[in-house]
């Protein structure tokens, strides 16, 4: 398919190319050409700022030799290769078509392997020393600029070296959350609360975990929670693994636990984003990084 | 403008009909001290940066002393405010001289300086506080793009001038490419920097995709083919030949090369993109010519270091010529190496690695600032009536210590850019990939080091030239010399 909106173009971008080409030979022809009586050492008489002057040595036959070699390196490879407009070269070469064909070597090697893992279950592959080195390098280049080369997580991000889990710790279930991806929401309720509103239940969400809080305004926030947030995370806002909502009474907090902190999440609320790996890398890939995953916590 | 230039001291214009009896070089003293001054700058910050990639806490949480933003400030100082004030100065003397009239205007000439060091300024402010295009080398926003523009009109009417009111009938080699570059980068700064402003320091590209991105990299290419070759080949011709007391070795070379390198250089840009989403047929034709640019660009090496012929012994004893002539050496390297890079094969091996910094401070040091630092020191003595500097043997150690740092920089660059190369593409049996971005990073750390050490050694050579410039200066005084008779035909 040509890659032109009209045919204009191709003839334009061929004749532009081909004649700067014939230009640089035309000025070697020209400047090459032996001129009569013409004395290298003697200057071309022209003086300039009181004794600036030129001499006229011919052009160094290894330099015109270079130069015309290079031409014909580009005149070879612009037959060879797309480059004159529309024409495909000889060799019919695309860059879409290289990194097909060099993706099809990569996977040839890879999916055999890939596919042993496939076959075993997670906590086996987990085992696996070979599976862990793949699994870190994947790790590494897909999974640290978030989670930390460690994965130790930083803010916003989880930590996945603990026992605290969002969705789950369970093989199967990280598996499923590199694959398909995550979408944590924890919804604004400044407007709906109030200022004072938020205060309390901040307070409250505090005396869950046994921060410092003030125990009249937790009390008062307790009613807001029971109404409000109780929904997702629970009654004893212990969270809800089904949906992602956080466990709010261990010391672990993803957005910080401090009430400045806490205040702005109740206020704004947050979003988290896992995202999808399934197309990116394939299931195999997921697979390997599931149990690497799970093995950075047993 | 009226208002700047109402502003400002500004000396009128000769235009009383008595043909004016001295060359201007005020405008050459004025670009002259602020290449060193925007040189240590330049540096200055480029040091700094090469630290933050050591130690990034060096940035101390600001975010206008961040990477991001210092390192466009470094590019822009170094290359326009350091390369673009000794390229001002030089032309300015170069096209009077060899033309034997004094410049087309001083008062042009005066609101060129102010307003390029505005620009420059206005740049300082700018980028550290964020307010950048992102195009690499483009990076003012668009009230700046808009002065650099008119600013770039000016010296333009003045250098073309200059070249009309000449009083000899043929125009110098050195002239040719000062014309080319002032010329050029013009056209490339207007086409590459049209943008639609959305507020007064947000612009967006008036291209979109790909072909924003060959805009940029057809302007990022030829700013190193007109601004940092073009321009310092007009540099070249000049102060070669007159510290060796030689003559240019070859007309006909000069004639080749300049006709060839212009031509071509226009074409190499898309060696910037390959394996992008450029087309196929752009970046192979950009390879093509980056090739057959090997020639061109080795005519003006070849002339400049066989103009020394009968004058080798010179080298010895003259450090403002070692300066040179090293200066053309690394020029004859760089563009090899150039070339070399843009095979797509090569390329895939060295792009976005730092084999890339490496190849460009081979040129920008080695080349660009070491034949700047022998103009300057050829001109300042003559600027303020002084037979030569106040110190040769601190031109010396100026010279050894910059030859130094520029090897120990681009050595330590090339090692790690390959390295970095290989790492990425490692595979494992399994094919996974070897090493993670990560553990490139870290095996970087040790050339890091060298290379930072390498960037103190030339600075400080720079702060040695400061010295023996302010002695010169101290101990002259402000001479305009008397235009020369013409030479009888």
């Amino acid at each position: 398919m040509s890659p032109f909106t009209s045919g204009f173009w191709n003839i334009w971008i061929t004749a532009l190319t081909l004649g700067g080409i014939v230009f640089c030979l035309f000025l070697l022809r020209m400047m090459s050409r032996r001129l009569p009586a013409l004395d290298p050492n003697s200057a071309t008489g022209h003086v300039w700022d009181g004794d600036l002057q030129e001499l006229n040595h011919p052009l160094p036959r290894w330099w015109l030799i270079m130069f015309y070699l290079s031409i014909a390196f580009g005149l070879g490879y612009l037959s060879l290769f797309p480059g004159l407009g529309d024409w495909e070269g000889l060799l019919h070469w695309t860059s879409r078509g290289q990194y097909a064909s060099e993706q099809a070597a990569a996977e040839a090697t890879l999916n055999p392997v890939l596919q042993k893992y496939a076959a075993m279950d997670l906590l086996q592959v987990a085992q696996d020393p070979v599976a862990h080195e793949m699994g870190q390098r994947l790790f590494l280049n897909h999974c640290a600029q978030c989670h930390g080369s460690d994965g130790g997580g930083q803010r916003g991000f989880p930590n996945l070296r603990d026992q605290d889990w969002l969705y789950g710790g369970d093989p199967v279930v990280i598996e499923q959350t590199i694959l398909n991806g995550r979408q944590g929401q924890m919804p604004a309720w400044g407007n709906v609360l109030g200022a004072q509103g938020v205060h309390e239940v901040v307070n409250y969400v505090r005396s869950l975990s046994g921060a410092a809080h003030d125990a009249t305004l937790a009390a008062a926030g307790k009613t807001r929670f029971d109404m409000l947030c109780a929904a997702c995370h629970g009654p004893e806002g212990k969270g809800n693994q089904a949906i992602g909502a956080p466990n709010l009474t261990d010391k672990t907090w993803l957005y910080g636990g401090s009430e400045q902190d806490i205040t702005q999440t109740v206020t704004f609320g947050r979003h988290g984003q896992m995202p999808a790996h399934k197309e990116r890398l394939g299931a195999g890939k997921v697979h390997l990084l599931a149990a690497y995953v799970y093995g950075l916590s047993h | 403008m009226n208002a700047i230039a109402a502003g400002l001291d500004l000396p009128g214009t000769t235009s009383t009909g008595v043909p004016p009896q001295t060359y201007n070089y005020r405008v050459v003293r004025q670009f002259a001290v602020m290449t060193v001054i925007w040189g240590i700058v330049g540096m200055v910050v480029g040091v700094y940066i090469a630290a933050e990639l050591i130690w990034p806490d060096l940035s101390l949480g600001l975010p206008w002393l961040g990477y991001g933003r210092l390192r466009p400030l470094h590019t822009n100082a170094v290359i326009f405010a350091f390369g673009g004030s000794a390229l001002m100065a030089t032309s300015y003397y170069v096209v009077q001289r060899t033309c034997q009239t004094r410049v087309f205007s001083d008062r042009l000439a005066s609101l060129h300086f102010w307003g390029y060091q505005l620009v420059i300024l206005l740049a300082a402010i700018t980028l550290p506080l964020g307010i950048t295009t992102s195009k690499e080398y483009a990076e003012l926003e668009w009230p700046i793009d808009i002065l650099l523009a008119v600013v770039w009109v000016i010296y333009a009417i003045n250098f073309f001038g200059t070249l009309a009111i000449r009083r000899v009938r043929h125009i110098y080699v050195a002239n040719w490419f000062f014309a080319a570059f002032v010329l050029t980068v013009a056209i490339l700064h207007i086409v590459n920097s049209a943008e639609i402003p959305v507020t007064l320091w947000k612009s967006y590209s008036a291209y979109a995709g790909a072909q924003d991105a060959m805009v940029e990299w057809w302007y990022g290419h030829n700013a190193v083919g007109f601004f940092l070759t073009a321009g310092f080949l007009g540099m070249m011709y000049y102060f070669i030949p007159k510290q060796a007391g030689r003559p240019v070795y070859s007309y006909r070379l000069s004639v080749v090369h300049f006709w060839a390198l212009i031509f071509t250089y226009m074409w190499a840009g898309p060696h910037h993109l390959h394996y992008t989403a450029l087309p196929d047929w752009t970046q192979s034709i950009g390879m093509v010519f980056s090739l057959i640019l090997l020639a061109p660009s080795w005519g003006g090496m070849i002339n400049g270091i066989m103009t020394l012929s009968g004058a080798w012994d010179k080298l010895r004893t003259d450090p403002i010529l070692k300066f040179l002539v090293v200066s053309v050496s690394f020029y004859g390297m760089a563009t090899f190496e150039g070339p070399m890079m843009s095979i797509k094969t090569v390329n895939a091996l060295s792009h976005y690695t730092d084999w890339g910094i490496g190849h460009v401070h081979s040129g920008a040091l080695g080349w660009v600032a070491m034949i700047s630092i022998g103009s300057m020191y050829y001109l300042i003595p003559r600027l303020w009536g002084r037979d030569q500097m106040h110190n040769i043997a601190a031109i010396s150690l100026h010279f050894w210590v910059t030859t130094i740092g520029v090897v120990l920089y681009i050595a330590s660059m090339w090692i790690a850019g390959v390295m970095e190369g290989l790492m990425w593409r490692a595979m494992n049996a399994d094919g996974t990939l070897t090493y993670a971005f990560v553990e490139v990073v870290k095996n970087t750390y040790p050339y890091y080091f060298v290379r930072l050490v390498g960037g103190l050694v030339v600075l400080s050579g720079m702060f040695v030239m400061a010295w023996n410039t302010w002695k010169t200066i101290r101990a002259g005084h402000p001479v305009d010399a008397p235009i020369a008779a013409l030479h009888p035909a």
